[in-house]
């Protein structure tokens, strides 16, 4: 076991990357047994300062101290040396490998010998997980793991490798609500032995979890202070810079006749099991239906299906009242379905290509954008600022690959490019997930225009307050069926928490 | 002739002529599973089977006796372990594309051993080569012993390095190692592996195993050094890894199956057996591109293969 860590500093702390200042002379400061929680807009270089406090990234200026002495790590194993863990935002688990694998994988000691000792680490892993209660099955290969599973795995893995300070990079982004509860309990009983920094955009987890609180804005640290003394709402004027208010969904206007119908659904998921089974579900012109339900619950199946990326095992979908359910991405695209889905980075947009590129793939073919097969560059070009302009999209210029941008930037491209298309359905999943404060109220703000344009939008969530906040009706999700649907005004966080752990209305 | 003989005929030729194409294929399998694509093989096992070749031939009148072969071997392996760094130095520090990179590096290998063959030897010379060793006992078994245990000895090291690349790949700490740098290097760089440093243990591995492998052609088969001795050989061994889904038991299969193969197309020239010669040769070729066209596997490769890592790198 390591020294614990009394006191650990950043001072002073300057990263740059090429045409960016991620950093700018940062400074904190953790104590022993204390958790603090840094948060801060996307893109305020909250991963990059953490990931030179793992060793990852070396700083180009400023130190870091540990226990009043100056350390300088070259590699993520001379943090680990000094008690320093990271839970990365993205998981670091090599998903072809067994849990206990992984974990072997930075154990030191068991790297001095030729024979893999894999006992010993399923003993360690085994101990730790009992220790903290965090269970978790050492001999599962993670590719079978959800999501929360893994994150479990991650937090057994650094702890075991003896973490003393342990940094959580969005730990709750993919998370369920009871996950997410239950993430926020083990950690609260954790810092009887562990220092915490804790990163997110959920100021409620923030207030919940932490003791003082660091806020970044473009690199630089804005504020400084205890938790306990301030709102989230006073929170989030501080990390934005404005007061935030999350809009919400007025209820008002009759909705119209049906754009989307889904009959008798079925669809196979990727391990060949019947992941939707019998789906029935009707979006209205001018609503939102939202669909909240734990994830795995065949959400994935169902947006898949309805962009045409899943094969329709049976059933019907209909767009407008065309039928769907067996035709090409590119036919429902033409129908009018606007898709924004799941995995922003590889279904979203294409990384290395521009954002002015990326505006434009679902047209490009089209008159406007190209002509006789050569493409119109000022026009894309035209296109790409004045979507720029409308939807506050931040990058240093429209020429810049999308891969670059923060996370909130690239869903602000990929709505763009949806809504300028003028769909008559949209299908939004987890449109939120892992944005800032002010990006989340700006696309929620997005959708109910788009809801006042008299299209229907079927929102795909996991946040109970997102799908209260912006919907009309909600159905929930469960097990592949529809279980039950509800007005959005006679809907209360019991009431969905108990449909979508499958337990029916009385 | 019975039906017996015949396939007497084509197993124990087919077993020692897998052995070349073994022992690359198991490096190349190595590299891969450290995420670097060498398409270099072919280099590797010319520069091999020249370097390989050289000191049998200097001493053909010494008295070096079998002293020499082993020699042979040697430097084939350091040679081939150079050239492995080489290509690390090519493609893990400089990161240029794996792809364009091997192509020079077969071409560099197969260029310079053959100018260096035509310098200092200039015609085709033969050398006494390997002797077999039977196997006591074991190689007068009925059938088998022959297919099986009348070879030269380096034919059952080959054999015995495919359980033995079993166990190096997934026993020990290593192993471990190679595995998740071609898997997911980033996950390994954040438990504080260094990537890159695996990498060129593995590329080092690969290239030692290409270069015996390349020796073994010219001291074992052949017994002679020729410019095309290896004859695309190294490029059938990359293909091997894929056939064989990164495991050594599939590479050593597809290996017997494509040299099985071979062997018969020999043996039915041999036996006047009348089919056209051309499409004989074509057998072997052909039945490795169905069988991986066919093959479905749901086990997926190394997923990182082929890409450079770099830390601080995003996209
Ligand atoms: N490896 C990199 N190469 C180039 N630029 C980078 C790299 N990593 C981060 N950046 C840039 O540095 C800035 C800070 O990024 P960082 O990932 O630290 O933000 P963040 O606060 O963690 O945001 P988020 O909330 O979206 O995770 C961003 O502008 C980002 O585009
Ligand atoms: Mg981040």
């Amino acid at each position: 076991m390591n020294e614990p860590i009394r006191e650990l500093a950043l001072e002073g702390i300057t990263k740059r990357f090429p045409g960016i200042l991620a950093c700018n002379r940062v400074s904190l400061e953790v104590r022993r047994g204390e958790a603090l929680a840094l948060v801060g807009e996307n893109g305020a270089g909250k991963s990059t300062l953490m990931n030179i406090l793992a060793g990852l990234y070396q700083p180009d200026e400023g130190s870091i101290r540990v226990n009043g002495e100056v350390v300088r790590f070259a590699s993520p194993a001379d943090a680990f040396d000094r008690g320093i863990g990271m839970v990365h935002q993205n998981f670091m688990l090599v998903p072809s490998m067994t849990v206990t694998e992984n974990v072997a994988l930075g154990m030191k000691a068991l790297h001095r010998r030729i024979r893999l000792d894999l006992k010993e680490a399923r003993r360690r892993v085994l101990e730790v997980s009992a220790h903290h209660e965090l269970p978790v099955n050492p001999d599962a290969p993670v590719w079978q793991l959800s999501v929360g599973e893994q994150q479990r795995v991650e937090l057994v893995k650094t702890l075991c490798l003896g973490a003393r300070l342990l940094i959580l990079d969005e730990p709750t982004s993919a998370l369920t609500p009871q996950e997410t509860d239950d993430l926020l309990d083990r950690l609260r009983r954790m810092m009887a032995e562990l220092s915490i920094i804790f990163i997110s955009h959920k100021l409620n987890e923030v207030k919940a979890l932490s003791d003082r609180v660091t806020i970044l804005r473009h690199g630089e640290v804005v504020f400084h202070g205890s938790t306990a003394d301030h709102s989230t709402a006073e929170l989030a004027a501080l990390m934005t810079g404005r007061d935030v208010v999350q809009p919400r969904n007025e209820q008002s206007g009759a909705p119209g006749r049906e754009v989307l119908t889904v009959r008798a659904l079925r669809v196979r998921g990727d391990r060949g099991n019947l992941a939707l089974d019998g789906l029935d579900l009707d979006v209205r012109a001018g609503e939102i239906l939202g669909l909240a339900g734990v994830s795995g619950n065949g959400q994935r199946e169902l947006a898949d299906a309805l962009a045409g990326l899943r094969p329709v095992e049976s059933g019907s979908i209909r767009l407008d009242g065309a039928e769907i359910a067996h035709a090409s991405p590119r036919r429902i695209i033409d129908g009018g379905m606007g898709y924004v889905p799941e995995d922003r980075h590889h279904e979203g947009i294409v990384g290395p290509f521009s954002v002015e590129e990326n505006l434009v793939l679902k047209d490009v073919g089209k008159a406007g954008f190209s002509r006789h097969g050569f493409l119109r560059p000022g026009e894309i070009h035209r296109n790409a600022e004045e979507l720029r302009e409308r939807f506050d999209i931040r990058c240093s210029s429209t020429a810049a690959a999308a891969g670059t941008l923060s996370g909130g930037n690239i869903q602000k491209v990929i709505l763009a490019r949806e809504l300028a298309r003028g769909p008559k359905a949209l299908v939004a999943v987890y449109p939120t997930r892992g944005v800032d404060m002010g990006a989340a109220e700006f696309i929620h703000g997005q959708l109910l225009a788009l809801r006042r344009s008299s299209a229907g939008i079927l929102l795909v969530s996991e946040e109970l307050e997102e799908v209260m906040a912006l919907s009309d009706r909600i159905a929930v999700i469960y097990k592949g069926r529809i279980l039950e649907v509800l007005a959005s005004r006679d809907a209360t966080r019991r009431t969905l928490g108990l449909l979508m752990a499958g337990v029916p209305l009385g | 002739m019975t039906l017996g003989q015949m396939a007497y005929d084509i197993l124990s030729l087919g077993v020692p002529f897998s052995v070349a194409l073994l022992l690359a294929a198991l490096g190349e399998m190595f590299n891969q599973r450290a995420g670097v694509f060498n398409l270099g093989c072919e280099g590797i096992m010319s520069l091999g089977a020249f370097v390989g070749f050289l000191p049998a031939y200097l001493a053909r009148s010494g008295s070096l006796g079998p002293w020499a072969d082993l020699l042979g071997f040697a430097l084939a392996a350091v040679v081939g372990m150079l050239l492995g760094l080489l290509f690390g130095l090519v493609t893990v520090t400089f990161r240029a594309p794996q792809g364009i990179a091997g192509i020079g590096l077969a071409m560099l290998g197969t260029g310079v051993a053959g100018t260096l063959f035509r310098h200092e030897i200039g015609g085709v010379t033969g050398v006494e080569g390997v002797a077999n060793l039977p196997i006591p006992g074991l190689s007068r078994i009925p059938f088998l012993g022959g297919v099986l245990f009348n070879h030269n000895p380096v034919v059952y090291v080959a054999f015995l390095l495919v359980p033995a690349s079993g166990y190096l790949l997934h026993r020990t700490s290593w192993g471990l190692r190679v595995r998740a740098v071609g898997t997911h290097p980033r996950a390994a760089d954040t438990l504080g592996i260094d990537v890159n440093r695996v990498r060129y243990q593995a590329l080092m591995l690969g290239g030692a195993l290409g270069g015996m492998g390349g020796a073994y052609l010219s001291l074992c088969q052949a017994k002679m050094f020729a410019d095309d001795l290896v004859a695309g050989r190294g490029f059938i061994a990359v293909a091997l890894v894929y056939f064989g889904r990164w495991s050594p038991w599939g590479v050593a299969a597809g290996a017997l199956l494509f040299s099985l193969a071979q062997s018969l197309q020999l043996s039915l020239q041999v036996w006047g057996i009348r089919f056209p010669y051309e499409f004989a040769v074509m057998l072997p070729y052909v039945l490795v591109i169905v069988v991986l066209a066919l093959s479905r596997s749901r086990t997926i490769g190394p997923t990182a293969l082929g890409r450079a890592f770099n830390r601080e790198m995003r996209v």
